[in-house]
């Protein structure tokens, strides 16, 4: 795709998140398969595939976790200058990671600390970017419980004794604390009872909007992609087969997988 | 006059995958223009493509063939090539569309989601609230179903609220796909009115409307999509 963005439309100029070429091979099969694309600040992309599409490996590419083969991820810092993720020095990708950037995970028990409360796990990321005083970090933690709607009561609790539902909404606090500019988020909302999954789908919308955030949302469901995405990412086999509109995708879907995809959902 | 919609030598198929690859022709050649002030309705037969023409407008159809140009203020865009981001910014700036059916957002109450249509807008909350009050009011929306979620609507009522949505934030350019469809007379009496007054504040307007007393009462100009059908399924 080509075209230019302008300033205005963005508020600064060129993508926060620039992808190419991402490969990832495990034995003769391609988990990921020359991937690319670009994101804009305030941008949610959404990525769906069926499980083993490389959906899932492919944010683990892009957060480092997993080894690239071959292919590139640039971010532009909070300097502005954009920089190689793979260029960065451990300690510099760490403290990336731990704030302009948020993880929002599939299963809570890793992306949370399952024997510390609930806002011990909110406080620990700000005390990564050097938060100390207890008082001010109690109060982040409490107010951050309160946007995502998790009573000020169940502050000193951990969340093993919290729902599935209630514990993605701590992981969305614990991620959001720090105000980072890009959230990767993994099929944030599978799993969970479907009224419970319309809250914290509502929760997610809200907060998105609100603070501008550049969003990569893998998720399988195409009514959770067109709730909150703006672009569409279709994969299978490890490959991009279709981008575009969110709407346009979903509603003149071009590719015989797309089109399938979207003749298999269910309406109510 | 500088027009606000134009449609230059659009063509649309669609390309049925899970049908054996049959290749449905929708659209051979659409020309046609949309002034400020003007309201085209679109007349043909069912299927004939009037739908399709809308949808490639807002930019949730592809366009195969042709350009789609859509000023924004001193800019055109032409919706067939443009980022998916500049058609998102013209959803914002310039371009509405009302659709027959409300894609409902959970928890959302009826009168939020039209506020938020008009923030988005543009509007001012404050302003946004005064006019989706005053919008639901004139559409005859029950007020004590203003704070509930729009989900447990009647089709009537939910096409109430997407009539407000996108009318609240006053776009150049608004798309209308049948919205007085499952409308009783006195309702579609009050869309009707408000269409006029888009209209006459210079509003360019594109629209199908299947009543003939709405239609009547709407168009400035009919546009017939027979015309641009296939040869071969015209």
């Amino acid at each position: 795709m080509t075209g230019e963005i302008t300033g205005e439309m963005t508020g600064v100029s060129g993508p926060l998140l620039d992808v190419r070429g991402l490969t990832k091979r495990y034995g003769p099969r391609r988990a990921c398969d020359g991937v690319g694309f670009t994101l804009h600040p305030g941008e949610v992309l959404a990525v769906v595939g069926e499980s083993g599409s490389g959906k899932s490996t492919l944010l683990g590419l892009i957060a480092g976790e997993i080894a690239a083969d071959a292919g590139t991820v640039s971010y532009r810092m909070r300097d502005g200058v954009t920089r190689e993720l793979a260029a960065l020095g451990a300690a510099e990708r760490r403290a990336l990671m731990r704030t302009d950037w948020g993880f929002v995970r599939q299963d809570a028990t890793q992306g949370l600390r399952m024997a510390v409360s609930a806002g011990g796990n909110v406080g620990e990321r700000l005390m990564g970017v050097g938060a100390r005083h207890y008082g001010r970090i109690r109060a982040e933690a409490l107010d951050w419980l309160a946007r995502v709607e998790i009573d000020a009561d169940r502050v000193d609790d951990p969340p093993t004794r919290f729902s599935g539902g209630m514990r993605q909404r701590l992981q969305i606090a614990r991620n959001l604390v720090t105000a980072p500019r890009l959230v990767l988020m993994d099929e944030p909302t599978s799993g969970l009872d479907v009224s419970v999954q319309a809250r914290l789908l509502d929760t997610i919308r809200g907060l998105v909007a609100e603070l501008g955030l550049a969003v990569i949302i893998v998720t399988h469901d195409l009514a959770v992609a067109r709730l909150l995405s703006h672009r569409v990412l279709v994969m299978r086999g490890g490959r991009v087969i279709e981008t575009g509109l969110t709407d346009q995708v979903l509603d003149d879907p071009q590719a015989a997988y797309t089109q399938l995809l979207v003749a298999s959902v269910l309406t109510a | 006059m500088n027009p606000v919609l134009a449609f230059d030598d659009v063509g649309k198929s669609f390309t049925l995958h899970l049908r054996g690859g049959v290749t449905l022709p929708v659209i051979a050649a659409a020309s046609f223009t949309v002034d400020p002030g003007e309201c085209v309705v679109l007349g043909g037969a069912s299927g004939a493509g009037k739908s399709s023409l809308l949808k490639m407008a807002y930019g949730n159809y592809r366009c195969a063939r042709g350009a789609i140009r859509v000023r924004d203020g001193d800019r055109v865009v032409d919706v067939a090539t443009a980022e998916p981001r500049e058609i998102l910014a013209l959803r914002r700036r310039v371009v509405a569309y009302v659709s027959q059916f409300l894609r409902v957002i959970p928890r959302v109450g009826a009168r939020a989601v039209v506020e938020a249509a008009g923030i988005e807008g543009g509007l001012t909350a404050e302003a946004a609230r005064t006019r989706a009050a005053d919008l639901l009011a004139r559409l005859a929306l029950p007020e004590r179903l203003w704070e509930l979620p729009p989900a447990t609507f009647s089709g009537g009522e939910q096409q109430r609220v997407n009539i407000a949505r996108g009318l609240i934030a006053e776009r150049p350019l608004l798309l209308l796909d049948e919205p007085t469809a499952s409308l009783d007379a006195g309702n579609r009496a009050a869309v009707v009115e408000l269409i006029r007054e888009r209209r006459a504040a210079g509003a360019a307007i594109l629209g199908i409307f299947h009543d003939a007393d709405v239609r009547e009462a709407v168009a400035t100009r009919i546009v017939d999509v027979a015309g641009f059908r296939p040869a071969a399924a015209a």
